[in-house]
């Protein structure tokens, strides 16, 4: 027995490693943009964002030293420090940046001219000159030190209340006009046809299924163009009104499908009951099925709300036109993509504020999220 | 009028009018075309609840008609005719024009590597963590985290991936994982990764597979606890190590789990556009369908291949919309 109960422990280690490495592996790419999305500009293009979480030794950008004059006896000295951080150890330093470490922390360097230089460990320097340096340039100096974990909020305070063209916080107010009305106004109308599919007679029902069965995987590409005229014929055009009204359209079939997998559960004596006792079919969606159906319908909610959030392709075809007031977070992205390519700083925060608010949704109601998809797809 | 001022306006107008619709409709149908009273009671019940179905079903159905069924009639008559002469009938000459693009074959190609590749990697990732995590005290929250990527948006996704494979100059320090790795181990020169043909496909390949796994996990991990108890208890009396145990008695019980599971991811990668758009926007080999069409439709400004190149996605997507209706059908019964 104990032979296979060893068996047993050293396989429970097997798996457990295993999904622990699965569960990092597919952490990783979040927790990289998350990290430098809170560093700064300089610190995430000197070094990888793994190294932020450590106290590490690193090349620093150059600084030139500058500052007020003070006369002294043999001429001129500055005073100041290299950086305004906390924590920062150098442990070497230079004046040129073919030999940016010549010097250890405490030596004083003799320059051209009579100039000499010293740096302290901490990051204060001495600068004196026999005259007076005014109008000429001050010597630069490199640094490798030292420096503590170190994260900043800045990134965020920028993109959301800084303005400018990169700023997301237009994008960020428009992705909620989309979104809300989006996800409310569909969920009526197919809760009312779902369950005259569900628990109405009527000729033509399995059809009916079936043609929302098949809806359900057309995909919306083809509906870009006829949609488009469609809208420009009626005089909507592109804006709000159209992409309200194709993600009701796009968003129906799941949610009929999926509040009428629901609606067939319930238990049938309610339902009979309440037609025995002369409760009309008005009557009994409104006061019986509907409240029953709460979980069916958040489900729903939470996947159209997803969706809508998250989409690019209806947004771009049916909202946002050339004057670029009504982009949505997606697109705005896409934008700096193309733009701000290299400013990881800005990227990671924009792409981190707009999938923010899916996460909280996510994390919040996982539950709804987790019954939805599996009545969306086990039938 | 402020945007928000006109979504809380069409909420409110939205779920006004549908409610009132509803009710109205009843009311109407109830006490004024066929009244419950009178010498005819019993034969007007009977033609008001032959009515209200068609009533409940109305507005739903007309929209899904206008905005789902109606287009795909409507591109497959726009991919017929040509707009620059004056919306003439020109039979197949514009999937005669499409396929005379390389960027189309491409596209093509590109798309049956991915519908090969990403439904059979998302669905035999998930069912191993699905397995994995089955019997472990914290397997609710390891699934949590792997299921999470399933709640940010492609483009979003995109931009935590483009980081992953991130270049830098040779020299300077590498901020992308990959390359970070790859010149750690290699001490070759950093690659800029989503520009290397053919295996940049795979690379955008691996941010939907991130994506779908975590799905995929969800429902087959639903269907791994849905196995009668007895029969794996029986096969461990009869001696089964856990690998037959898997192979032997779960994945039969749940293929058909599978088959949806993989159907739907298949779906899902026929209408990928997010992620190429943002990543390489076709660039460097990297053209699929659905962005190709988005090319044609918005930048060329040419329907008539654009429709064409929608036919073909619909085309694809047909022997699956056929099944799904086949196998719903089988289930009513």
């Amino acid at each position: 027995m104990s032979g296979i109960a060893g068996q047993r422990s050293s396989l429970a280690w097997v798996v457990n490693l295993s999904v622990v490495f699965l569960v990092l592996l597919w952490l990783f790419p979040t927790v990289g943009l998350l990290i430098s999305s809170l560093r700064t500009a300089d610190q995430i293009s000197n070094s990888g964002w793994w190294s932020a979480l450590s106290t590490q030794e690193s090349q620093r950008s150059p600084v030139r030293i500058g500052g007020d004059e003070q006369d002294t006896d043999s001429g001129v000295a500055i005073t100041g420090t290299l950086f305004d951080l906390d924590g920062v150890d150098i442990s070497a330093w230079g004046t040129s940046s073919r030999r940016p470490n010549e010097f250890a922390p405490g030596d004083t360097a003799e320059l051209k001219d009579g100039q000499t230089l010293s740096v302290q460990a901490d990051g204060t320097y001495q600068f004196t000159a026999p005259e007076s340096q005014e109008g000429k340039r001050l010597p630069r100096v490199f640094s490798t030190a030292t420096t503590p974990p170190e994260f900043t909020l800045d990134n965020y305070n920028t993109m959301l209340f800084g303005g400018g063209s990169s700023s997301i916080s237009k994008a960020f107010l428009n992705t909620f006009t989309v979104t809300i009305p989006a996800t409310i106004i569909p969920i009526l109308f197919a809760a009312f046809a779902a369950y005259a599919l569900a628990w109405m007679e009527f000729p033509g029902r399995a059809i009916l299924i079936a043609v929302v069965v098949a809806l359900l995987v057309v995909p919306l590409q083809l509906a870009l163009i006829p949609l488009l005229k469609f809208h420009n014929a009626i005089g909507i055009g592109k804006g709000y009104m159209g992409v309200w009204l194709a993600h009701t359209g796009f968003g129906l079939p799941l949610a009929i499908y999926l509040l009428r997998n629901y609606m067939v559960g319930l238990p049938r004596d309610i339902i009979e009951n309440a037609r025995v006792d002369g409760a009309n079919e008005f009557r009994i969606f409104t006061r019986i099925v509907l409240p029953l159906s709460f979980p069916a319908l958040a489900s729903f909610a939470i996947f159209q709300f997803l969706w809508t959030w998250n989409d690019l392709l209806v947004a771009r075809v049916f909202l946002i036109d050339s004057t670029g007031q009504t982009t949505v977070m997606t697109n705005h992205i896409v934008e700096l993509l193309g733009t701000r390519g290299g400013n990881w700083e800005i990227l990671a925060t924009a792409a981190f504020v707009s999938i923010a608010v899916p996460l909280v949704v996510f994390f919040a109601m996982q539950k709804y999220l987790v019954r939805g998809l599996l009545a969306g797809s086990m039938k | 009028m402020s945007p928000i001022l006109q979504a809380v306006l069409v909420i409110t107008l939205g779920v006004g009018l549908s409610v009132g619709y509803f009710w109205l409709s009843n009311l109407i149908l109830d006490n004024v075309l066929f009244p419950a009273k009178g010498i005819n009671a019993g034969r007007n019940i009977n033609l008001a609840n032959a009515v209200r179905p068609w009533l409940f079903l109305f507005p739903a159905f007309a929209a899904m008609g206008l905005y789902l069924a109606y287009p795909v009639f409507e591109t497959l008559r726009l991919s017929l005719i040509d707009r620059d002469k004056a919306d003439a009938f020109v039979g197949l000459a514009n999937y005669r024009q499409m396929m005379d693009e390389p960027k189309f074959w491409e596209a093509l190609k590109n798309n049956f590597l991915w519908l090969l590749v990403v439904p059979a990697a998302s669905t035999l990732m998930g069912l191993l963590i699905a397995q994995l995590t089955d019997r472990l005290r914290w397997g609710n929250i390891a699934k949590a985290l792997i299921f999470m990527p399933m709640a940010i948006s492609f483009v979003g996704a995109s931009v935590i991936w483009k980081l992953v494979y991130d270049a830098r100059p040779e020299g300077t320090e590498q901020i992308g994982v990959l390359n970070a790795l790859y010149t750690f181990f290699t001490s070759n020169s950093p690659e800029v990764w989503l520009t290397v043909p053919f295996w940049n496909n795979f690379l955008l390949m691996i941010v939907l597979i991130w994506i779908q796994t975590g799905f995929a996990m969800v429902i087959l991990s639903a269907a791994l606890r849905g196995i009668p108890e007895e029969t794996i208890e029986a096969a461990v009396v009869d001696g089964a190590g856990p690998l037959r145990i898997f192979f032997r008695i779960k994945m039969p019980q749940i293929t058909s789990t599978i088959i949806v599971v993989w159907t739907t991811i298949t779906i899902t990668v026929l209408k990928v556009f997010d992620i190429v758009f943002a990543m390489t926007n076709g660039q460097w080999q990297t053209q699929v369908l659905a962005n190709y069409m988005f090319d044609k439709l918005f930048r060329a400004n040419d329907w008539g291949v654009g429709s064409a190149a929608a036919m073909v996605i619909m085309l694809l997507v047909l022997p699956i919309l056929i099944w799904n209706v086949v196998s719903a059908r089988r289930e009513l019964r």
